[in-house]
């Protein structure tokens, strides 16, 4: 990477608190979010948690102060607020800066209301400003209006990847010259599609999820926004400043396996850290931490494990998921564990993996299991999808 | 040193008879149907029977457009596989949706959820090709194509990528057309019928299709024109349509008179036609040409423009019914202006080679 991508300004909502802070506050407490489902009516209730944001439809448009017939799907509202966040700690005033981007990415987009009024959009002319938030662009939109960002926008959608990719995304557009700064990341709200068609995968734990650990059973999903504010060398220092961090290796790959299953030897997994590490000219052994993507169904854990343990030349850093505090929040995930492994650089601490019992009998891996001080400069951050989706994005203090 | 960037193969597959290599030989008249699907290929040509069975239209025209376009580019491996879809994989996801509604979540099967994934298409190439490198999907309404296509054109300017694969896609699924027929974002049928009588009405045709490139940063046998440029934005805010161009090709270093051709997005909507009336003025001698007529109008329709564009370099020459002002030059540059309800104002620029 010829110019380092500097890193000015971060925002996130999950089910540990509603900024940056409160979710800073209940990692270091070991607080984790996760509950039954409060706000959907489904009948998996009893039969798995969540990690939902205990704040209503209407109490989050009233936080945003949102006029009432607004068409802010729940996805939209949570995106909204993290990005609000964001671009606020990064003093950025968008208004008429042309160029000032927004790479948007989700995977549920407004499908919390289609399913909602799904046929009640033919009957009822009150709800029918939702039927055009099923276009996932239309969410992005309504983001972009309330942040005010005039220049180019869009939204991509890879699944439990999406956000690493808006990450990268947003990198080139700086690295090309498109853009001087460009506000990054994901928003998924919960919804009964994605927790049903995970249901039929046969993926979701009826408990706690314990990634890395020899008898996890599934990942718990959750809600949940985050967006980063990259910006070019020139223009943090003409705006004065202070970058958080770096953004300093990047990649995505694809694992071509199977459309939803990942590999056992993590191929695509292994290329997305090999390629990010080489694009940094960053040596394996100078990686800190790996925030790993660590879902806990029992295919992602070994692939991935294989992968990093190949990577690493079994000389493995020290590793967690941080997935046991939020859920899975899919298109969000990349972008909330990047503000996750921004807050590790900044406060020279690593998350613990909360659950953890017992070793994968397939390898010796031991991640993180108490909040530990630890000196670092060099973060890993890892996201697969389905579609053989793989991306790992690495953060710089310095 | 930035590389140059040529659609060296093109697969399309549309309302017209589009992946046969002709160009608009024989025109289909849709005859002011509301709603045009696609001119089916012949899928078990491509794919296997169980699959055809099993993928939804969307999907299957996904993989015969792609393996037109990379036979064209005669290769048999790319380095990245990037695509657009302004809203998914509709089939599978209403398939999921009514079975989840209806069925009050039992009875339900993974596979139309697996499908519904937004990049399912791409992921699907990628399996079929064993392609492990860079896989994007672009989701955002109807600029989708185009930022697939800048991300495309982009790897090929910094050399990250020699071949990428870079598509657009879009699907009809019945309920959420008659959703949008309903807010009028789509015309229904009565609507349509008024049209013929009194001009224009609300909303525009439902059509759907798919159309693949393959971009290469070697000039070949094949190429078709070069991609200049590539531009979109979520809105214009205060600037008018002619500021957002002239910007566009200023920034190109060409002069507005070096565009030969223009290629519109009019879709026929009565709220929205009128923002391309001022490009007449701004090119009163180029060609003008539309074609949402012939295609309908979906999300995606700015790769269907794109491969008009390189037919057009091709064989030198424009079917009659595409144009709205002829312009008595031959053609070296073209522009492919687009907008979705004052929204998703994109710029594809084309140079012949």
């Amino acid at each position: 990477m010829n110019n380092r991508i500097a890193i000015t300004g971060m925002g996130i909502v999950s089910a540990i608190g509603m900024n940056v802070e409160e979710n800073y506050g209940s990692l270091m407490q070991k607080k984790h979010g996760i509950s039954r489902v409060e706000f959907i009516k489904t009948k998996l209730k009893s039969s798995i948690l969540v990690g939902e944001i205990k704040k209503s439809n209407q109490e989050l448009s009233h936080i945003l102060g949102l006029d009432k017939g607004h068409n802010f799907s729940r996805t939209a509202m949570l995106g909204t607020i993290a990005a609000k966040e964001a671009v606020k700690d990064a003093g950025l005033s968008t208004e008429s800066d042309m160029d000032c981007g927004f790479i948007n990415a989700t995977s549920v987009g407004g499908m919390d209301m289609t399913e909602r009024y799904f046929y009640d959009f033919v009957e009822n002319p009150e709800y029918r400003r939702f039927v055009e938030t099923q276009c996932t662009g239309v969410n992005t939109q309504n983001i972009s209006d309330y942040i005010k960002i005039s220049g180019l926008s869009t939204t991509i959608s890879t699944a439990c990847s999406s956000a690493a990719n808006a990450v990268i995304f947003g990198a080139r557009l700086i690295e090309t010259g498109r853009l001087q700064r460009v506000i990054v990341g994901g928003t998924d709200a919960l919804c009964k599609f994605t927790m049903n068609g995970f249901n039929t995968l046969m993926i979701l734990s009826d408990n706690y999820i314990s990634p890395f650990d020899n008898n996890r059973k599934g990942l718990n999903l959750g809600e949940g926004a985050a967006y980063l504010v990259l910006e070019s060398k020139d223009s943090y220092i003409e705006r004065g400043k202070e970058p958080l961090a770096f953004l300093s290796g990047y990649a995505n790959s694809n694992d071509a396996f199977h459309q939803t299953a990942s590999s056992e030897d993590g191929a695509g997994a292994f290329l997305a850290m090999k390629k990010a590490l080489k694009l940094g000219h960053i040596d394996s052994k100078d990686i800190d931490y790996i925030n790993a993507h660590g879902t806990a169904t029992p295919n992602n854990d070994l692939s991935e494990g294989r992968a990093i343990s190949r990577v690493f030349n079994n000389e493995v850093p020290k590793f967690s998921s941080t997935k046991p505090y939020t859920g899975h929040t899919l298109a969000a995930a990349a972008s909330i564990e990047a503000v996750f492994s921004l807050l590790a650089l900044k406060n020279q601490v690593i998350f613990p993996n909360l659950n953890f019992k017992e070793k994968m009998s397939e390898f010796n891996l031991t991640p993180v299991l108490e909040v530990e001080k630890v000196k670092m400069n060099t973060v890993l951050s890892n996201s697969f999808g389905f579609g053989g989706n793989c991306s790992a994005l690495i953060f710089n203090k310095s | 040193m930035i590389k140059n960037c040529y659609i060296n193969g093109v697969g399309c597959i549309s309302a017209q008879k589009t992946y046969d290599g002709t160009f608009l030989n024989e025109i289909i008249d849709h005859d002011n149907e509301p709603v045009v699907n696609v001119v089916k290929p012949e899928y078990h040509k491509y794919i296997s029977p169980s699959s055809v069975r099993r993928m939804s239209s969307g999907v299957k025209n996904g993989i015969v457009a792609s393996t037109l376009a990379m036979d064209e580019a005669n290769i048999e491996q790319i380095d990245a596989i990037i695509t657009g879809t302004g809203l998914g994989c509709l089939q599978d996801s209403e398939k999921f949706l009514k079975c989840l509604i209806e069925h009050d979540e039992e009875y339900l099967t993974p596979t139309p959820f697996i499908q519904s994934t937004h990049n399912t298409v791409a992921g699907q190439i990628a399996l079929m090709h064993k392609c492990k490198g860079y896989n994007f999907t672009y989701v955002n309404t109807s600029s989708s194509f185009n930022a697939a296509l800048l991300d495309g054109l982009m790897q090929i300017q910094t050399n990250e990528a020699k071949s990428v694969l870079v598509g657009g896609v879009d699907e009809i699924a019945p309920h959420t057309t008659s959703l949008f027929q309903i807010i009028e974002h789509y015309k229904s049928s009565t609507t349509n019928k008024n049209d013929s009588q009194n001009g224009q009405s609300k909303g525009h045709v439902c059509g759907e299709g798919c159309a693949f490139f393959v971009i290469e940063s070697e000039k070949k046998e094949s190429s078709y024109c070069e991609v200049v440029d590539v531009h979109f934005l979520n809105r214009l805010s205060h600037k008018a349509p002619n500021e957002f161009i002239v910007d566009f090709i200023r920034k190109n270093q060409l002069e507005l008179d070096a565009v030969d051709a223009v290629i519109l997005g009019c879709n026929n909507d009565v709220s929205f036609d009128h923002i391309y009336d001022g490009i007449q003025h701004l090119f009163s001698t180029s060609h003008l040409l539309t074609y949402k007529h012939l295609f309908g109008e979906f999300m995606t329709s700015t790769g269907v423009a794109t491969w008009m564009a390189c037919q057009i370099f091709k064989t030198s020459s424009i079917p009659k019914e595409l144009v709205l002002q002829e312009g008595h030059r031959p053609i070296k540059n073209i522009l492919i202006y687009n907008q979705y309800r004052d929204r998703d104002h994109s710029l594809i620029l084309l140079k012949n080679v």
